[in-house]
């Protein structure tokens, strides 16, 4: 090849790089490895991830969480075709890409209750802060009042964006588990964010949030945990103008944060300020039904600094498994697993609640997560629960730092606990009984 | 050359052109798939737990299929997607190379996979060593004193830098005003640009399609932040004038940025930090392969220079003193840019492939992508000719201006009629200062013999517009669908199957 070019070597197709900035000794790092060489290296590290799921039983939420995902869904969404394609440019050859994203576009809609769902977005956090840059363009105002029960991850992720968008962030704190929406004067508001349930697994009354909204003339946004969302009112329902969530449990395993699946539903008055891409149905010169990216005259390729969202890969492949698992689940199976969350969840609190040392946080109706009051650092009763085999839920100090406006004081002693349909009867008891001699 | 060419889709059998169904078009009531844990737990009614008032009637509907069904229809859609695995996929600035089946087995590794993204450190020591050894690879590998793994793709990648440097020029008392971009750049660019409270102001570029230097110079100024660019840029050339560009810059106190997209092609051979930049973003799906998953998930790593570092987003993973493992964040840190750690999967792949080729094969890499397009270049000289026609890097431009006027075919109809040949089209039509662009990028992946079948079939097809051109101008019919009707997509949208229904 080098001779077809007229070359004696490799390097002088890299003589136009200045010699000043030339890395001539080469990159400071060990020499390749075999795969098997690395596998061993690989296998040392997890080895020290005391916190798989082999070892420990898990209780942990706040947005991920611990579902089954079956060996079909894994076979179909780990298909190189899938895996291994790009962003689909070419609608010709990515009909199968563009279909499953329509799918999946149609699941989210109904389970949002609104009739505009996007092809993804990173995260649920990332698909907040562009819930927000929508309002601040539909309405032209900064204000944004987030409920202190929004993920306190997702709160620090909108502020960190709005450094960039000088958007005004407000977070209203949460009395006794609900948003004090009467605590905060909501004249100018652009966006009134609300999470349902809250991260402290609290079912709040959504049409107090969307009164705020509605006298504020501000774009109502409800973040929902999208299991949950099977059987409760939807977003839509409760009026949202925007639903965002976390899309990790359709089919993602935990992943240590991920990639996750960043949902994103919307009005149609809201359509053309849509993040990120959107798949619509259309026909082929002969007249078959086919599938493209559409609205693309909103996205940042093509309106460059005007475009309303800078996204531009998304999670795609999350999104085609979430069709898929959804497809597995089916309207029953996706109700009656979120059905069992919630039993398993009233079951266990019942059980801890009866422990001593051990208070509910507050008394309000909840789903599948609620958050307990521990007479012990609840850093020290979880590390205590690990050496029991049991990852006991997520320390609210962990999550939120040392305080944190969905509680009143100190968030050193409140653990969050969340259950999953793969929890036996058994595997509850089992915790109820380990936390009664942790705390003894 | 006798050899087949191993990334070759042609070969594919059809069984017919029938649309699939949809999964709803399948769905029949009361059909189902999914089976359920045993728990013992008391089945409870659900409106005994839960207030009626947040109840809905009945379930969210969705479709109904038995589990063969669901496998048939999943299936069968994926033979109506192209993929790298199936054939070569030369889509310039994506840089589509194979990517090892060994980063899926890491990926799908329980030990990795399975572990709760909230745990205490004390039980994810095997992740968090992990992300500093990626770290300090990244940061050898650009050049840069640290990084933040928590961007989830190039674009996240960016507005997290230009954070950055909005943080910096902040606390020397002035955040500026201007952001300088080459008019060849990305559109994610001025997009973030303008999400991190900047305003744009583009250079143009000069007849070599390089950055115009004097023009850069003309727009400096104290209110000026930085300037961010691609190098190589987005026609595949090395900006050779980069030493003298970030002089420039740094004259007035401005930052530099280097958009990671294309870093694939100077791996080894010369590293952003020394040619004078402080920021850089990774897109770890490009330069590390780790698979693009149809649009994503990817991941953008940002590394920085020594006065950026305490501004990184936290908190990040980091080596105690007695040797452990443990979350730290910067002190003056700009924050969270993601809702936990990154997409730690990806990363995972990325320190893979890193360890798998080491600092001698990532060198090879970046060489062998130079190679394979410039061979590209050279070879279809006559047939398409490069728009810039000297040494480039790991892309090259051609343009099919020419080819147009003397038939009437356009660059889209060359790139549509390369899909009935079993090859990806090339990106077409960008960047936008080149007419009737094809950005091909072969990557180091493919082989000579899948070059020259490549090759052959551009030169069949520009034959063929000279003597069939309408038969280009209906390109490609032996695909799932044949052109679409993009108009009539966005005209009346229907983006759900209730919107089809109505």
């Amino acid at each position: 090849m080098l001779e077809f070019l007229g070359l004696d070597s490799i390097d002088q197709l890299f003589a136009h790089i200045p010699a000043s900035v030339r890395l001539c000794a080469g990159l400071d790092m060990a020499p390749g490895m075999s795969e098997p060489d690395v596998a061993a290296v690989f296998a040392e590290l997890t080895s020290r991830n005391r916190g798989q799921l082999a070892t420990l039983t898990c209780y942990a939420g706040a947005g991920a969480y611990d579902h089954e995902v079956p060996p079909v869904v894994r076979a179909l969404g780990s298909r190189s075709e899938f895996v291994t394609a790009y962003t689909p440019y070419q609608p010709e050859v990515a009909q199968g890409i563009l279909q499953a994203v329509f799918e999946y576009q149609t699941m989210v809609s109904r389970l949002a209750g609104l009739p505009i769902a996007n092809a993804s977005i990173y995260d649920g956090a990332t698909s907040l802060v562009e819930a927000v840059n929508m309002a601040g363009g539909a309405t032209g105002r900064q204000r944004m009042l987030i409920s202190a029960g929004v993920h306190p991850h997702w709160r620090a992720v909108v502020k960190t964006f709005a450094f960039g968008t000088g958007h005004d962030i407000v977070e209203v704190p949460l009395v006794n588990g609900v948003t004090d929406w009467a605590s905060v004067d909501a004249t100018d508001a652009a966006c009134v964010v609300s999470a349902y349930p809250n991260f402290l697994g609290v079912l709040e009354d959504l049409s107090v949030a969307k009164a705020v909204a509605v006298n504020a003339g501000a774009l109502f946004v409800v973040a929902g945990d999208p299991v949950a969302a099977s059987v409760l009112k939807t977003a839509g329902a409760w009026g949202a103008d925007v639903y965002v969530g976390e899309g990790q449990p359709f089919g993602t395993a935990l992943s240590f944060g991920g990639p996750y699946l960043g949902l994103f539903a919307c009005s149609e008055a809201q359509i053309r300020r849509l993040p990120g891409r959107i798949v619509g149905e259309t026909l082929d010169s002969n007249g078959r039904r086919s599938f493209v990216t559409t609205l693309r005259a909103r996205e940042q390729d093509i309106r460059r600094e005007k475009a309303t969202s800078n996204i531009c890969s998304n999670q795609t492949l999350m999104a085609v498994t979430a069709a898929i698992q959804l497809g597995y689940l089916g309207t029953q199976g996706l109700a009656e697993v979120a059905t069992r969350c919630a039993q398993g969840a009233h079951y266990l609190f019942d059980q801890l609640t009866a422990i001593p040392g051990v208070s509910a946080l507050h008394d309000q109706p909840f789903f599948r997560e609620f958050a307990l009051r521990l007479a012990k650092p609840a850093d020290l009763a979880l590390a205590a629960l690990a050496d029991e085999g049991i990852l006991g839920g997520l320390s609210l100090k962990g999550l939120a730092g040392d305080t944190d406006p969905s509680v009143e004081g100190a968030t050193s002693s409140i653990v969050l606990i969340a259950v999953t349909e793969r929890r036996t009867r058994e595997e509850l008891d089992r915790y109820a009984t380990a936390l009664r001699k942790v705390l003894s | 050359m006798t050899a087949f060419p191993g990334g070759r889709a042609a070969s594919i059998p059809l069984m017919g052109n029938e649309v699939e169904p949809t999964i709803f078009e399948l769905s029949v009531s009361g059909r189902s798939a999914y089976q359920l844990r045993t728990t013992g737990v008391p089945a409870t009614a659900l409106a005994d737990l839960v207030p009626a008032e947040h109840l809905s009637a009945s379930p969210v509907a969705l479709a109904e299929v038995n589990e063969r069904d669901l496998v048939g229809h999943f299936t069968r859609l994926s033979h109506r997607q192209f993929s790298v695995d199936l054939g070569a996929y030369p889509l310039g600035s994506c840089t589509m190379k194979y990517n090892p089946k060994f980063c899926d087995a890491v990926a799908n590794d329980p030990g990795w996979n399975s572990v709760h993204p909230g745990v205490p450190a004390a039980l994810c020591q095997g992740w968090l060593e992990l992300m500093t050894m990626l770290e300090a690879q990244l940061c050898q590998v650009t050049g840069m004193a640290a990084a933040t793994l928590q961007p989830s793709a190039g674009a996240a990648g960016e507005l997290t830098g230009l954070l950055l440097m909005r943080a910096y020029h902040s606390a020397n008392g002035d955040p500026r005003k201007r952001i300088l971009i080459p008019d060849s750049a990305h559109g994610t660019n001025p997009a973030s640009v303008t999400l991190g409270g900047y305003e744009v102001t583009t250079i143009p570029s000069n007849d070599r399609g390089l950055v115009d230097l004097d023009a850069v110079r003309a727009a400096l100024g104290p209110d000026v932040a930085g300037i961010m660019l691609t190098n190589p840029n987005t026609v595949g050339l090395f900006e050779e004038e980069i030493v003298e560009i970030a002089a420039a810059i740094h004259s007035v106190g401005g930052l530099l940025y280097y958009d990671g997209a294309n870093l694939n092609a100077i791996l080894g051979a010369v590293r952003p930090g020394d040619m004078g930049f402080d920021v850089v973003h990774m897109n770890l799906h490009k330069t590390f392969a780790t698979p693009h998953g149809g649009g994503g998930p990817g991941a953008g790593p940002v590394a920085v220079s020594a006065r950026l570092v305490d501004f990184l987003p936290g908190p990040k993973a980091a080596r105690a003193a007695d040797g452990s493992f443990e979350w730290v964040t910067p002190p003056k840190s700009i924050g969270r840019v993601h809702g936990w750690h990154g997409n730690s999967l990806v990363l995972a792949r990325a320190l893979a492939y890193i360890n798998v080729h080491g600092g001698d094969g990532l060198t090879r890499v970046a060489q062998h992508a130079v190679l394979n397009a410039n061979w590209l270049r050279r070879r279809l000289r006559d047939t398409l000719p490069a728009a810039y026609d000297r040494p480039c890097m790991h892309e090259v431009v051609l343009t099919a201006t020419q080819l147009k006027a003397d038939t009437g075919v356009r660059g889209l109809d060359v790139a549509k009629a390369l899909l009935e040949e079993g090859f990806h089209s090339p990106t077409v039509y960008f960047p936008l200062i080149v007419d009737e662009a094809l950005m091909f990028e072969p990557t180091e992946t493919e082989s000579l013999q899948t070059l020259e079948a490549l090759a052959v079939s551009i030169e069949k097809i520009v034959s063929l517009a000279s003597s069939d051109p309408d038969r280009l101008h209906i390109a490609p019919q032996t695909t799932p669908v044949s052109r679409v009707d993009e108009a009539r997509a966005a005209r009346n949208l229907i983006s759900t199957e209730d919107a089809a229904q109505r």
